[in-house]
């Protein structure tokens, strides 16, 4: 696991990572077009789904919730980010696998989501009421915050203190959190978990998927690297 | 849906089945065998190994797990749950805490395999309680009663089951013989398993010596993934199981893992009296003038449209619940009502309550827990039923325990230590170091069924045809919480004895209350209770309706209490014993079979 750090691929995610990063920045400070740095190898990610602004403050979230460090990829290395914006287009996003009939009603958590929007919807709805909180509290946007600054938004999302407008700010990091891992570790098909950097960390095969030989082998490491159905 | 009128009618037939999970193909071999022209009606679509469960396409943990592709479609249909008969229902919105199927091979087709009898005294649980410890020992309130059947008629038919699904197992004794290192706590048994047991993976390995080592009395469990090659009494084929740890959740891409589609329906497709109409719902069976006999039931075909399918003989053989459902949207029996303890439709709701211990090892200790199959594992039943003396603990029921590496996969399966942010690089680092070095186990506590646990029609939520969603009220009580921390804290001993780093002890608080968010198990029972007296079953000992003679329940609806073990040995066992009823006394002289 420790070669990921020099890896050729690891390598090219970084050199993205780096280009990225200040025009992201620069990109909300312009408060419009897409002008995402290009590495020389592959076009930058162009979002389908989320606008400019969004798509910073979509980006700057994920960044903090599973942060590159010496461990392994961070999500944008692994591209949770863009997973993220093409779900938006599947059923999922539309909430067509949910039961969506009204009426909404208030209920105890246990009960799960009862929030009457789809992901499309809350997304759109959460990402702007995120900005314009921090606005009001620290006078800039989330993404013009210091790494610190982010993670204690991130904190009150997670404990529901911060009012986010329609959406609850508890429902909001759920579904930020749930949809941010499956883009780590999902199968890169989805366009998620880039070169498997992610299972490769942890140790998962992915779709190997035959372990006869490998059952009674207690306590042995799995010797093969994973592999995608893509 | 009471005054819909068909826009098209079927050419009679001798039954109907509505459903095509294990059950409902069961009955649909059985039935075709005794000559009935038979059709089956699934709602969900048409599915199979190929291409359901094709390699690789299936082995993708987002579509399958967290998008729920084999799963019910909640857009269409859910349910609606409260705590208590005073409070408001509000949907089960989205699949967390279980997980129903649809399509044909229902919930059997990514069930995980595991597969259990039931033990002896849990099919007289109330009669065995009141023996042992005395009528006051069963709390005010409690509901359990008896099912109206014994261990020993049943035995055949688990027998045949285990041969039918190519179960792979270790049997104690055989006959009264010892024969091997199994299960000590186990009915009678007359035949070994179909199958040696599977091999056992590390981390079940780890338990094994750990639980042994306390004085337990661990053993490989019966899995419905072959462990070897095998063709069943239908001559439906299986092979190894490879341990692809893409199991429950997914259609098995190996033919290894038992399912309706694998080892029934080859069969059923030979033979010409038998058809299979998927995407047809079933909205009601239908009853004549006199509401003692049913004429057939009224579906919505794939087009929308209404059908009425005549026939003889009604096979309610929805999954758990939804047989619940379907007799109080048809008024067959009288729905139960809490507060006047009156009525037998809905009553006996149970579940299952788990707790789960999760012990953390030493880097480079690689557990592995990608090798893994649904069925697969080491369990023990010293905290089971009544496997152990209840008197001085003041509480009914108890729990099996087992390590089952079914293959955990990251976006779901990672556990980290108590402690770990739910982000951030320490949550990252956790994750990291967690995954390859963690042996997880569970108890699986049975749950008791309880006076103010019951199902009903929702008054306000209806689904996608306009039917009112069935209501769920329904809330963990003291009694079960006790048994869970008392063998939870048994099993602890088993933790402390692999010497983890750290232990993660997942286990209910007394004032708990059901929280349907994450998985726990699917293993709802009851609503159509079988059962000795009619005041309080829907069914007989055949599980044919008291009231609609020509109309019979199979599935684990029928279940008057919750179980420890998965139900579907039992539930398919007691299919077996329905049909060999119908078979033997009904056809011959259809009328009420228990006066």
């Amino acid at each position: 696991m420790k070669t990921i750090g020099i890896s050729p691929h690891r390598r090219n995610f970084l050199r993205k990572a780096v280009g990225a990063a200040p025009a992201v920045a620069l990109l909300a400070g312009a408060g419009g077009g897409l002008a995402l740095a290009v590495s020389k190898d592959q076009p930058a990610y162009k979002p389908r789904f989320f606008d400019a602004t969004e798509w910073a403050t979509l980006t700057a979230l994920v960044d903090r919730l599973i942060p590159a460090d010496g461990e392994g990829p961070g999500a944008l290395e692994s591209g949770a980010h863009e997973f993220i914006d093409l779900q938006m287009n599947t059923p999922y996003a539309y909430g067509a696998l949910w039961y969506m009939q009204a009426p909404f009603v208030p209920s105890i958590e246990q009960f799960g989501y009862q929030f009457h929007m789809a992901p499309r919807e809350l997304y759109k709805s959460a990402l702007a009421g995120v900005n314009t909180a921090v606005k009001q509290q620290a006078g800039k946007p989330f993404v013009q915050l210091s790494t610190a600054e982010r993670d204690a938004v991130i904190t009150q999302l997670q404990k529901g203190t911060l009012d986010i407008g329609e959406v609850p700010a508890k429902v909001f990091f759920n579904q930020l959190l749930q949809n941010t891992r499956e883009g780590y570790f999902c199968d890169p098909v989805h366009g998620g978990n880039k070169d498997m950097l992610a299972w490769k960390m942890v140790g998962f095969p992915g779709a190997r998927a035959d372990y006869m030989d490998w059952v009674e082998q207690y306590g042995k490491k799995y010797p093969l690297p994973p592999v995608s159905i893509a | 849906m009471s005054d819909i009128k068909p826009d098209l009618k079927m050419q009679h037939v001798d039954a109907v089945i509505v459903g095509f999970g294990w059950t409902g193909a069961i009955m649909a071999k059985e039935l075709t065998e005794a000559g009935l022209n038979v059709v089956a009606l699934e709602r969900g679509e048409y599915r199979d190994t190929y291409p359901d469960g094709a390699y690789p396409k299936t082995l993708d943990e987002l579509t399958y797990i967290q998008r729920s592709k084999l799963f019910q479609d909640m857009s269409k249909s859910t349910f609606t749950f409260r705590h208590s008969i005073t409070g408001v229902a509000v949907p089960y919105r989205q699949i967390g805490a279980f997980k129903p199927g649809t399509g044909v091979g229902g919930a059997g087709l990514h069930w995980s395999g595991m597969h259990w009898r039931v033990l002896p005294e849990e099919l007289q649980i109330r009669s065995h309680y009141e023996r042992r410890y005395g009528k006051k020992f069963i709390p005010e309130g409690m509901t359990i009663q008896d099912f109206g059947v014994t261990y020993a008629e049943l035995e055949p038919h688990f027998d045949f089951v285990e041969k039918v699904f190519g179960t792979s197992g270790q049997a104690y004794k055989v006959n009264g013989i010892v024969v091997g290192d199994g299960n000590v706590f186990e009915g009678d048994r007359s035949d070994n398993y179909a199958l040696a047991p599977q091999k056992v993976p590390y981390t079940a390995e780890l338990f094994r010596r750990a639980a042994k080592a306390v004085g337990y009395h661990p053993f490989v469990n019966a899995s419905s993934n072959a462990s070897g090659p095998y063709t069943n009494p239908y001559g439906c084929q299986m092979g190894p199981c490879n341990f692809c740890g893409f199991c429950s959740g997914y259609a098995c891409y190996n033919y290894s893992k038992a399912s309706p589609n694998v080892n029934i329906m080859p069969a059923l497709r030979m033979v010409a009296n038998f058809e299979l109409r998927a995407n047809c719902n079933v909205v009601r069976i239908n009853l004549d003038g006199s509401k003692k006999r049913a004429t057939g039931v009224t579906y919505i075909n794939a087009d929308g449209k209404a059908v009425e399918q005549t026939a003889d003989l009604v096979i309610a053989s929805a999954f758990a619940y939804n047989n619940a459902h379907l007799f109080l949207l048809s008024g067959i029996g009288k729905p139960y009502d809490p507060v006047s303890n009156e009525g037998v439709v809905g009553r006996n709701i149970a579940y299952q309550m788990m707790s789960t211990i999760q012990t953390f090892f030493k880097e480079d200790t690689n557990t592995n827990p990608f090798i893994g199959a649904g069925g697969t594992g080491v369990a023990l039943d010293d905290w089971n039923g009544d496997n152990f003396d209840h008197g001085p603990l003041g509480f009914v029921g108890g729990s099996p325990a087992w390590c089952n590496p079914a293959g955990s996969k990251p976006i779901s399966g990672i556990a980290t230590p108590d402690g770990t942010p739910a982000w951030g690089s320490a949550w990252k680092k956790a994750v990291k170091k967690s995954y390859l070095n963690t042996v997880s186990f569970d108890c699986h506590g049975a749950n008791m069924t309880y006076r103010d646990c019951y199902v009903d029609l929702d008054p306000t939520y209806t689904d996608k045809y306009g039917q009112q969603l069935l209501r769920f009220t329904f809330d963990w009580k003291e009694n079960d919480i006790k048994m869970s921390r008392f063998v939870t804290d048994k099993m602890m001993k088993v933790a402390e004895a692999m010497n983890p780093e750290s232990i993660k002890v997942s286990v209910k608080n007394v004032g708990d209350h059901l929280d349907l968010r994450n998985y726990q198990t699917t293993h709802w029972a009851g609503g159509t209770a079988m059962g000795a007296d009619r005041k309080t079953s829907v069914v007989n000992r055949y599980l044919q309706s008291w009231d609609v003679h020509n109309v019979f329940a199979v599935g684990s609806s029928v279940f008057p209490v919750g179980i420890g073990y998965n139900p579907t040995g039992l539930a398919c066992a007691l299919t077996y014993w329905s049909a060999k009823a119908i078979r033997e006394q009904y056809l011959k002289d259809p009328r009420p079979l228990v006066a």
